[in-house]
């Protein structure tokens, strides 16, 4: 039979290259532009084709670059912790409480909804309830429980983490849902079958099965905080920082090249994290 | 006769919401019997097996073994465990610690849960394969691990939910050899649900037949066999007719049918179908009355003496051989 394709890998090729191309022109040559500017030169008001390392040096040796990357990772590490407490947790609730599909989808859908609006404003909704005469506070203060208002529920790391956690959350919900709903009930029943009670059934049956929902979830996370800066701009009121604000005022100020090295450093350490993040879970049957 | 370790349902009662599932059974499982739950799908069967493990809320009536009501207890507590379906092994867990899984709840220690486990492997001879996963057997090793699992709880009784279901037929037959030999040889009770009636035969000291949520007849797998109760017996067990004759409706084994001259038999009928099976052939033949009877003759004897379809022919029987139906 004649077929207009015979050859089977240039079909292949065919299909695969609209993907290459949107990732070629979009994802590598973006990148590949960052690391060669990142090796250009900048004075206070123009910036100029070189091939030097200042920039990583003036970075590398600043100590305001470590406390940043440190600030960083407690801002990722901190979101970490919750959103995969909360997210399991929920996920849980959804995949093995909720006894008809019906429900399940109705409440998993219930969760997207803060979705139907942008980051920005479920962001920006936040500082009216925290502010130092904010709802909280004045809630507070009526009930008794507080005399003072509370300083440190806006434009603090405690404001940070929870706009964080608010927002990224539901990136752990879904992967573990999935990953739990795929778990099979007998399995649930042979251990109980076997005497395990409901804590040992989750150690050491359903905790197992879902790392690689629970590691999929970890990595949305975690690149989504390394990555973000408006976050932290807006709940912190500017007072404190992470790379991505490093990288958002030297913009501010045209100094492109140490954006860049800024950006590549940062690039290589999220994806350090997450090379090291497969390395405990095999992911790819769960794709 | 009874024994200490007999399990006793009574009136055993399955409900969700308005609909019974099983309705007020009432049966009496010898200790160290081989029995087999048999139906059509949605008996009941299941829901039962369900309730004797504790899988399943028991709505009303009692489940006791060895003189107590187990009802209401975990299933880690009834002296019973349980082979699912399709075997529900751990995937994540190794062969030996799947087996081991029971023990390790229990807080055995790792190295002896492990010889413990080792010895069960032993038994159901997957020793070789105690550090594969089990994605890694094929369904015959899971059918097995799962077996050791389930024994290594000691159990009295063994409740299999349809185990041989999810194997090739080739399979199936040795799989059920092999369960029957080690019921024989452990001498604990297994309790098998299945809706193969070759398969209840094959293996079970005592078939319990279920339709509509209530058991139509209990009873050695011979006397089943043999003395159907019921229409529904005597269908659902298969190689019977059901006759409807001036006295009432009687069962009749198919090979106890003998075909003779048109006038000489006790019904006429005609033959309208003929299956060569190898020993045997089948007759289809509808009698005046538009009953239709299947006739198994020995292969030898139908061909000294061929009929073909469309012939007329008598039947007749030995009236000993005649079962009366109640229902």
């Amino acid at each position: 039979m004649a077929t207009p394709l015979k050859n089977r890998h240039l079909a292949g090729w065919l299909l695969a290259s609209p993907m290459a191309f949107v990732l070629l022109c979009f994802l590598v040559l973006p990148i590949v532009m960052i690391v060669v500017v990142s090796f250009w030169g900048a004075t206070e008001f123009s910036i100029y084709p070189a091939f030097q390392f200042d920039n990583y040096e003036f970075l590398l040796t600043s100590p305001v670059t470590y406390s940043v990357f440190l600030n960083t990772f407690k801002y990722a590490l901190v979101t970490w912790a919750f959103t995969l407490v909360i997210g399991f947790t929920v996920a849980y609730f959804l995949a093995f409480h909720v006894r008809s599909l019906t429900w399940q989808v109705a409440l998993f859908l219930l969760c997207t909804i803060p979705f139907w609006t942008s980051n920005i404003i479920r962001m920006i909704s936040w500082i009216p309830f925290l502010g130092r005469n904010g709802l909280a506070n004045s809630t507070l203060i009526s009930w008794g429980v507080i005399d003072e208002p509370l300083d440190w529920l806006l434009f603090s790391d405690f404001s940070v983490i929870l706009a964080f956690v608010h927002l990224y959350t539901l990136f752990m919900v879904v992967p573990i849902f999935n990953t739990m709903m795929r778990i099979d009930k007998s399995l649930i029943e042979a251990a109980y079958d076997a005497g395990a009670t409901g804590f040992q059934t989750l150690t050491n049956v359903i905790i197992p099965l879902t790392k690689p929902g629970i590691m999929i979830g970890s990595i949305f996370v975690v690149t989504l905080v390394m990555g973000d800066f408006i976050t932290v701009r807006f709940m912190s009121g500017s007072q404190s920082a992470n790379v991505g604000r490093l990288i958002s005022n030297d913009i501010g100020l045209l100094q492109y090249p140490s954006a860049a090295a800024t950006a590549v450093i940062l690039l290589i350490t999220v994806l350090i994290v997450i090379a090291t993040l497969l390395r405990f879970v095999d992911i790819r049957k769960e794709l | 006769m009874r024994s200490d370790l007999d399990l006793e349902l009574v009136a055993l009662t399955k409900r969700y919401g308005t609909t019974v599932a099983v309705d007020a059974i009432q049966h009496l499982f010898h200790a160290g019997s081989y029995a087999c739950l048999l139906g059509p799908s949605g008996c009941g069967k299941s829901s039962t097996l369900r309730m004797i493990a504790g899988h399943e809320e028991v709505s009303d009536g009692a489940i006791v073994l060895a003189g107590h009501d187990i009802a209401h207890l975990p299933p880690a507590k009834r002296g019973t465990a349980m082979m699912f379906q399709n075997y529900a092994l751990f995937p994540h867990l190794s062969v030996i610690d799947n087996v081991a899984f029971s023990l390790k709840m229990k807080g055995v220690e790792r190295a002896e849960r492990r010889r413990r486990a080792g010895e069960l492997l032993d038994l159901v001879h997957m020793t070789d394969f105690a550090e594969r996963l089990p994605a890694q057997l094929s369904g015959g090793q899971q059918q097995r691990v799962a077996l050791a699992r389930a024994l290594i709880t000691d159990p009295q009784v063994l409740l299999l939910d349809e185990p041989l279901s999810a194997l090739d037929p080739f399979l199936r037959v040795r799989m059920r050899s092999e369960l029957k030999k080690l019921q024989r040889e452990l001498g604990i009770t297994f309790i098998h649900v299945t809706h193969g009636q070759d398969e209840a035969l094959a293996l079970a000291d005592e078939i319990v037949v279920m339709n509509n949520a209530r058991i139509e007849q209990a009873g050695p797998a011979r006397e089943v066999f043999n003395a159907p109760r019921t229409e529904f017996v005597a269908r659902f067990m298969g190689g019977h007719n059901v006759i409807a004759l001036p006295k009432g409706h009687f069962a009749i084994r198919s090979d106890q049918v003998t075909v003779t001259l048109p006038d000489q038999g006790k019904l006429e009928g005609r033959v309208t179908g003929l299956e060569y099976q190898g020993a045997s052939v089948a007759l289809t033949l509808m009698t005046a009355g538009d009953q239709e009877i299947t006739a198994v003759i020995p292969e030898d004897r139908y061909f000294a003496k061929p009929i073909q379809p469309g012939d007329g022919v008598g039947l007749s029987w030995d009236d000993t051989n005649l079962h009366a139906l109640t229902a």
